[in-house]
């Protein structure tokens, strides 16, 4: 892009006093980010870990789980994640282009799409509580399922509702980054929560796209 | 600029300037004292420990406050005292300094992982307290390492420890938020001239003790987020009688917890080699070597965490391969010791007071790590498992090793701190004082752990059965030296506060060390460096 940017459209800043230059600040975010990210794959390695302990010693136990569970419900909402990803990898092109208004639009996208998600969540959730099927003891679904079919609901639970807890608080942060971007923070020389929020959201997506044939596609 | 005229301590005032500061000498200094509260807390649960056992049948503490105390002291030591005392309180102070950079990378999140601590820390005090409210709870007596099924028992007992897990769970982020943060700064804030090889040794420590933070904590966050729903929920994955499996709770407690003891060493080995180096003013030797096996450990301390569990139901296969495995990690902290003892040889030596907590650190440090040797040999293992063997073992490393190194470096670095001197020979007395405690207390627990005395029980018999005449005069024998090593950290802190009133005004470089830390004003000014961020000019340990 050889055009020049009118820069009275957007917000000046200086970078932090111990940082050397912006390169230096932008390089140092994005590592951080990708510890945190290596944190976040450590804590779904337990349950991960923790899944196949449990179906190794119930396999039968697994199918006749992953029996309860809609797989078309569990394919929408990886359709939908992977469009957010693509939405949001989008709006920081956008900002890199300088264009406020592509990347605020491409960013609400991306939070509508994850309520999207949560929507379909919810409705799979409550239709497994009306049937009684919740997690461990309090298991008291009445047809016919075997004797370790809570535990394989326990693990779903735990797995897919610390993953919701995820989406949220990825939702929150891209709505923190739409509200900057809408006030005209970021720009090819700023970007940086935009990049970082960004590489969050692909991961809290990428966890889902393990969690999807784990659990729904058993069979 | 004049010495006296604008330092960190003085640069703002008041009560909000210290709340809301970003600087890291700040958030240093509010770690060290904080975790030297819990270390007084954490001391005064021990203190009680060794009083219920200095006489057979003592009735002085019941069943129930005596596993209380020990919970409590394991508890907070663990979690509020030695994994922040180094890196978090020191490691804060002098990891952007030593580095060449004016902060660390993240000055904001490193308040946040203070703020972070402290509410974990007061989450920890509501377990505590809480059952004595009228709540009519059972109070924690689950010792820190939380066993299932043990701790899995819902009813009354379970809010203690739901609280008391979130409190850790809390906690956890503050770690791995300094973890994190010290990762970057190293790559990313390194002074100009400073490749990997340039680095002082304690920066390579808290790399590799950062990494540990980063990985680890992760897990030992989902096991006990499943250990409260188990509680809630009865998930069935720990707890026996609902389908799950206490051994894989033991699993994933230690794959945190082994790496956490790493984490705990490895930066008191750093403190140690700027010591070492320092006060026998020779470069120190095999510095690659010493480098190196800080990595070594971070890595090998990742798979030696089945030795926690060679009694608990591991096939003896599995058990094999922790051994050895175990004895694997024996060898980088050896090659320490080697290197540490091998800079020593022909230097000219400095006997001030770091110096001395740096020699009793080598001493006790390699008695520590040798019997862990016996503790991962898997027969000799069956008989010492649970006997206060384990006991002394934990301490040597923990206290003798990272405690003491964590004292030698409070001293070492007390002048850049404060920018005081503290009163060197009470300083040397103190050293000494806690050195013979910490042997008449611990040692004698080598005793009586293979004369078979149990750990976590809180009375024994007074006669009829062997070695009653030995449990007798050891376990006072052991006591008697608690008093004293109390009496010495009293001291020592002491020692170190009335320095700030009367001691003698520090110069820049009172031990004549050679890192970037030592060429600032002491203490450093707001921004460490006035002017641009330094250059380095010379490897480390160049002395002359």
């Amino acid at each position: 892009m050889s055009t020049s940017v009118d820069k009275s459209k957007f917000l000046e800043r200086n970078i932090s006093h111990h940082f050397a230059d912006a390169d230096q600040e932008f390089d140092s975010c994005k590592l951080g980010m990708w510890l945190f990210l290596l944190t976040e794959i450590l804590l779904f390695g337990g349950l991960f870990v923790a899944y196949v302990v449990f179906r190794s010693w119930h396999p039968e136990t697994w199918e006749a789980g992953a029996e309860h569970l809609q797989w078309q419900s569990g394919a929408i909402n990886t359709a939908i994640l992977i469009a957010s990803s693509l939405t949001m990898a989008l709006a920081i092109r956008q900002a890199q282009l300088n264009d406020k208004k592509g990347t605020v639009l491409l960013l609400l996208s991306t939070v509508l799409l994850a309520a999207g998600f949560l929507v379909v969540k919810y409705f799979e959730y409550s239709h497994k509580f009306e049937l009684g099927i919740f997690p461990g003891t309090n298991y008291i679904y009445g047809g016919p399922h075997l004797s370790n079919e809570n535990i394989y609901f326990s693990i779903y639970y735990m797995m897919t509702g610390l993953h919701v807890l995820h989406v949220i608080f990825g939702m929150i942060a891209i709505i923190w980054v739409t509200l900057r971007a809408a006030k005209g923070h970021f720009y090819e020389a700023y970007y940086t929560p935009l990049e970082t929020v960004g590489l969050y959201w692909h991961l809290v997506d990428l966890i889902w796209i393990f969690l999807f044939p784990l659990l729904y596609l058993t069979k | 600029m004049s010495e006296t005229q604008s330092n960190y301590l003085n640069h703002e005032k008041g009560i909000k300037s210290w709340l809301t500061t970003v600087d890291h000498k700040r958030i240093g200094i509010m770690y060290l004292v904080a975790s030297v509260t819990a270390l007084l807390a954490g001391g005064a649960f021990a203190l009680m420990i060794r009083l219920q056992l200095i006489k057979p049948n003592n009735t002085l503490l019941d069943e129930q406050f005596y596993n209380q105390c020990f919970t409590l002291h394991g508890v907070i030591m663990v979690f509020l005292f030695i994994i922040p005392a180094i890196p978090a309180a020191l490691g804060n102070f002098v990891l952007p300094i030593m580095v060449g950079a004016k902060d660390v990378a993240f000055p904001r999140m490193n308040l946040a992982s203070l703020y972070i601590y402290v509410v974990g820390a007061i989450i920890a005090l509501a377990a505590i307290i809480l059952p004595y409210c009228g709540t009519g709870w059972t109070p924690l007596t689950t010792g820190w390492t939380f066993y299932t099924p043990y701790s899995s028992q819902g009813g009354n007992s379970m809010y203690p420890v739901i609280i008391m897990t979130f409190a850790a769970f809390t906690l956890g982020f503050s770690s791995i938020f300094t973890g994190l943060n010290f990762i970057v700064t190293i790559h990313k804030l390194r002074a100009k001239n400073m490749g990997w090889y340039q680095m002082p040794l304690m920066l390579w420590a808290l790399y590799a003790t950062s990494v540990l933070q980063v990985l680890a904590t992760p897990v030992i966050g989902v096991t006990l987020l499943l250990l409260a729903m188990e509680n809630i929920f009865g998930i069935g994955i720990f707890d026996p009688d609902k389908g799950g499996d206490p051994v894989l709770f033991q699993h994933f407690f230690w794959f945190y917890s082994h790496p956490a003891v790493y984490i705990m060493i490895l930066p008191g080995m750093g403190v140690i080699s700027e010591i070492i180096s320092t006060f026998s003013k020779k470069v120190i030797f095999g510095y690659k070597a010493i480098a190196n096996s800080s990595i070594a450990i971070a890595v090998i301390s990742f798979f030696v965490w089945g030795h926690h569990m060679f009694l608990s139901g591991q096939t003896t296969y599995t058990g094999m391969i922790f051994s050895f495995l175990t004895f694997g990690v024996a060898i980088p902290s050896a090659i320490k010791v080697f290197n540490w003892t091998a800079t020593l040889y022909r230097g000219s030596i400095d006997l001030k007071t770091p110096m001395w907590y740096a020699l009793a650190f080598l001493f006790l440090f390699t008695i520590g790590g040798l019997t862990g040797l016996y503790l991962g040999t898997l027969s000799v293992d069956v008989l010492l498992h649970d006997t206060y063997f384990v006991v002394a073992h934990f301490h040597y490393v923990m206290f003798g090793g990272t405690a003491i190194a964590f004292f030698g470096g409070l001293h070492f670095w007390w002048p850049k701190m404060f920018g005081v001197m503290y009163n060197e020979a009470l300083g040397k007395f103190c050293a000494f004082i806690i050195f013979i405690g910490f042997n008449m207390t611990f040692f004698t627990q080598f005793f009586l752990g293979t004369t078979g005395f149990p750990r976590r029980y809180h009375s024994y018999a007074a006669e009829g059965f062997e070695n009653a005449a030995t449990w007798k005069s050891m376990s006072a024998f052991s006591t008697y030296g608690a008093i004293l090593l109390g009496f010495g950290i009293a001291l020592m802190l002491m020692n170190l506060l009335l320095s700030l009133k009367s001691g003698a005004k520090a110069p820049r470089n009172p031990w004549g060390a050679t890192t970037l830390d030592w060429e600032t004003q002491s203490p450093p000014v707001w921004d460490n460096f006035p002017g641009d961020c330094p250059e380095l000019h010379k490897d480390p340990y160049t002395y002359s």
